[in-house]
C-alpha cells in the first residue's frame, strides 16, 4: 500500500476513530451545557494519528486549545478527559484546565495551551531537558497555521535548530488563522519553507492522507530520536466546524469550500483503502466503532456522576508546599 | 567570615548548587565567556562547561519557554534576562505559562525553575535599562518574587531558590552589585517567606527591600542622632509576603513607611499599606506613607533620574512628616 505497513495504517484508523467519537460526544455534551468552550478538531484527525502512533509512551507531547484529538493520539484516558471538559475533580486537571487545557501527565502530555504559540518554546525547552539528561525521548509539539506568525514560534525555532534538540514541530494548517485565511497573512504558499530559515527540513503534506503523513512523520521522530535535530512538518486539512462550538463558521467560509473538504474526509478515504486492500473488514468496523462508543458511554457516565472540586480547594495547587 | 560583593555571593551561589546537582545549569544571553552585563555568572562556563552554563539566541520567549520546558522534565534550570526590562518580552511564558502551570495540572507537577534578572536606576541607563517592575510579578499567583538587599542573603536566598520547587522571579539591583557585607563560610541558606528586622526601631517601621533597604539603613543611622528610631523590616521575598513580621513591627512602633524604587501607583508599597490598614490599623497613630519613585517613566538625565527615583533624603524627609516635625515634598 505504501511504505507504511498495513498494520500500522490500521492502527492509525483506530486512533482516527477514537478522535472523531470523541470529539462528535464532546459537541453532544457541549449542548447538553458542559461549561466553556470546545474547539473541534473533526476533519484533521490524520494528523495527531499518524504522528502519535509512532510515539513511544515515554516521547513527550504539547498541543493546543484545539488539542483533544492530539492527546487521544498520545493515548490519554477518556474518562479523565470527559471528567474535565465536565469540569470534575476526577478529570485530567481536577477541573481547573478544561478542555483548552488539558495535561495528561500519565501519557507524557505536557499539556494543551490557549495561548497560540505559546506551546512550541516549552516544547524546545521539554526536548533539552530530555537531551542533557541523554534520554532518547523526542518532544512533539502540536500548533495550528496561525501559530506560525507568533514571536514565539520564531524563537522556539531558533532555540531546537541551533541546539539540534529533538523534537518535531506539526502544524496542522486548516486554511484559517480562526476566520483569516492564509493569504492574509503570510505570502508563503507553503509555510513549511520558513523552515529553511532556521536550517532544519521542512514539509508540506497532505495531512488528509495518512499514510503520507505517517512517512514524513516516522521519518522526522526518527531523525530525532537519533540526535539528528527538529523537523518543521505542514499538514494540509480543514477544520468542518467553526472556531469553536458557537461559531458556525460559515462568515469566512463557502458552504461549498466546506462541502468540497467534506469529501477529503480522511477517516473516509483511509476506511476505504483498508476495505479495498482487505486489511479491515466491515464487520471489524462496526465492532471496533461499537467498543468506541462504549468506552465513550462509560466515560461521560463516569464524568457526569463525578464530584465536583471542593470550594474549600479552589486554592489548592497553585504553589507545591512542602513547608 | 570572609568578605564578599553581592555579585561574588550570587556567583558563589550558583556554583555551589551546581556542584551539588548536576541538574541545575544556566541558560541566557551572553552568560558564558562574556559572563553577561553584571557579570555574576563569570567564569563558570569555565568550571561546568557550555552545556551548562548555556549562551542562548536574544530570544526571551525563548529562553523563559525552554526554562519552563526542561524543568518539567527533570531539570532545574536557573534562566538569566540580563535586565528586567526586558522580561516584558517573555511576559506570556512567565504570566501564562509558567505562573499557571501547576495549578493547570490541578496541582500535580512542580515547576522548580529560577528567572534571574536585575532593575533599577541611578546610572543614566535610560528607559529602557532601569526600571523596577517586581509589582507586575507580584500580581501574578504561582510566582514567587524574591529581591535581596545585602551580600548575605543574595547567596541565602539564591541557593534557596534554586532548590525550591515553585518557579522563583529572583530580583537583582544593579546598584549592588559592587557592594560589600560578610559571608559565612560554611554553607547556608536564607529561607524563601520570611522577611528579616535588618535594624530594630520603636518610632517608625519602614519596610524596604533592595537598593531601597540600604538606603533605608543609612537613613535610620542619621535619623537616630535626631532622636527618631526607625526600624527597618526588609521582607526579602515580596511574594509570598511574611505579613506578621511586618505587623509586629507596626505593632510597636505604631507608624508605617514603604519605600521602593518603583512607582507609586500600582506599586508594592501599595500592598503592604492595605495588609497594614486591614489588619492593624487600630495601631496606627498616623498615616501610612509610602516613599517610591514619581509615577514617571526613568529619564535618562542624571538630574531627572534622581529626582524621580527616592533617595535617603527623601526617606529621612518622610520620617519627620510621619514624627509631625516637616512636611515632605514627597
Amino acid at each position: 500500500m505504501s511504505k507504511i505497513g498495513k498494520e500500522k495504517l490500521k492502527e492509525i484508523y483506530i486512533i482516527m476513530l477514537r478522535i472523531r467519537a470523541f470529539e462528535e460526544r464532546a459537541i453532544v455534551e457541549y449542548h447538553k451545557g458542559i461549561p466553556g468552550f470546545i474547539h473541534s478538531s473533526i476533519g484533521e484527525e490524520a494528523i495527531p494519528a499518524a504522528v502519535g502512533a509512532f510515539l513511544r509512551g515515554d516521547d513527550y507531547l504539547l498541543t493546543t486549545h484545539r488539542g483533544h484529538g492530539d492527546i487521544i493520539a498520545k493515548g490519554a484516558r477518556f474518562d479523565k478527559m470527559m471528567a474535565e471538559l465536565f469540569a470534575k475533580e476526577t478529570g485530567y486537571c481536577k477541573g481547573r484546565g478544561g478542555s483548552m487545557h488539558i495535561v495528561a501527565t500519565d501519557r507524557n502530555m505536557l499539556g494543551a495551551t490557549a495561548i497560540v504559540g505559546a506551546g512550541l518554546p516549552i516544547a524546545s525547552g521539554v526536548a533539552l531537558g530530555c537531551k542533557m539528561q541523554k534520554l532518547d525521548r523526542v518532544t512533539v509539539c502540536f500548533f495550528g497555521d496561525g501559530a506560525t506568525c507568533t514571536g514565539a514560534f520564531h524563537e522556539a525555532l531558533c532555540f531546537a535548530s541551533v541546539w539540534d534538540l529533538p523534537v518535531v514541530f506539526v502544524c496542522a494548517n486548516n486554511l484559517y488563522s480562526l476566520s483569516t485565511p492564509q493569504k492574509v497573512y503570510t505570502k508563503l504558499e507553503h509555510i513549511s519553507d520558513r523552515a529553511k530559515a532556521y536550517g532544519i527540513p521542512g514539509v508540506t503534506v497532505d495531512g488528509n492522507d495518512v499514510a503520507a503523513v505517517a512517512e514524513v512523520a516516522s521519518e522526522a521522530i526518527e531523525r530525532a530520536r537519533k540526535g539528528g535535530g527538529p523537523t518543521f512538518i505542514e499538514g494540509m486539512t480543514y477544520r468542518i466546524y467553526g472556531h469553536h462550538m458557537g461559531d458556525p463558521g460559515t462568515s469566512y467560509r463557502t458552504k461549498e469550500e466546506v462541502e468540497d473538504w467534506k469529501k477529503k474526509d480522511p477517516i473516509a478515504r483511509l476506511q476505504s483503502r483498508l476495505l479495498k486492500a482487505k486489511v479491515i473488514t466491515k464487520s471489524d468496523i462496526e465492532e471496533i466503532q461499537a467498543d468506541v462508543n462504549r468506552e465513550l458511554d462509560e466515560a461521560v457516565k463516569f464524568a457526569a456522576e463525578s464530584p465536583e472540586p471542593k470550594i474549600e480547594d479552589a486554592l489548592s495547587g497553585i504553589y507545591y508546599t512542602a513547608r | 567570615m570572609k568578605e564578599l560583593t553581592y555579585r561574588e555571593a550570587l556567583r558563589e551561589a550558583l556554583r555551589e548548587e551546581m556542584k551539588r546537582d548536576e541538574s541545575v545549569f544556566l541558560l541566557g544571553e551572553d552568560i558564558a565567556e562574556y559572563g553577561s552585563s553584571y557579570k555574576v555568572p563569570q567564569g563558570l562556563v569555565d568550571e561546568f562547561g557550555h552545556e551548562r552554563v548555556r549562551n542562548t539566541p536574544l530570544a526571551e520567549a525563548g529562553i523563559i519557554g525552554a526554562t519552563l520546558g526542561a524543568a518539567l522534565v527533570g531539570m532545574r534550570p536557573v534562566a538569566e534576562i540580563m535586565y528586567i526590562d526586558f522580561s516584558p518580552i517573555a511576559m506570556d511564558q512567565i504570566f501564562n505559562q509558567i505562573a499557571k502551570f501547576r495549578y493547570m495540572t490541578g496541582g500535580t507537577v512542580k515547576v522548580p525553575l529560577v528567572i534571574r534578572t536585575q532593575g533599577g536606576g541611578g546610572v543614566s541607563a535610560g528607559l529602557h535599562h532601569s526600571q523596577s517592575l517586581e509589582a507586575l510579578y507580584t500580581h501574578m499567583p504561582g510566582l514567587m518574587v524574591v529581591m535581596p538587599s545585602i551580600p548575605y542573603d543574595a547567596k541565602g536566598l539564591l541557593k534557596s531558590s534554586i532548590r525550591e520547587d515553585n518557579p522563583v522571579m529572583f530580583i537583582e539591583h544593579k546598584g549592588l552589585y559592587g557592594q560589600s557585607g560578610m559571608i559565612p563560610e560554611e554553607e547556608y541558606l536564607v529561607p524563601l517567606g520570611k522577611a528579616e528586622v535588618k535594624c530594630e526601631g520603636k518610632d517608625i517601621t519602614v519596610v524596604a527591600y533592595s537598593k531601597s533597604l540600604v538606603l533605608a539603613l543609612q537613613a535610620a543611622e542619621t535619623l537616630e542622632k535626631e532622636g527618631i528610631s526607625l526600624e527597618v523590616v526588609d521582607p526579602r521575598t515580596l511574594l509570598p509576603l511574611d505579613e506578621d513580621t511586618i505587623l509586629d513591627s507596626v505593632k510597636k512602633t505604631s507608624r508605617l513607611m514603604v519605600v521602593h524604587e518603583a512607582c507609586k501607583t500600582g506599586g508594592f508599597g501599595g500592598e503592604v499599606a492595605a495588609i497594614v490598614a486591614e489588619k492593624a490599623i487600630d495601631y496606627l497613630d498616623a498615616p501610612i506613607k509610602r516613599v517610591t519613585a514619581l509615577d514617571s517613566p526613568i529619564p535618562f538625565n542624571p538630574r531627572l533620574e534622581d529626582y524621580i527615583i527616592p533617595n535617603e533624603g527623601d526617606i529621612i524627609a518622610g520620617a519627620r512628616e510621619l514624627m509631625g516635625k516637616e512636611v515632605s515634598a514627597r
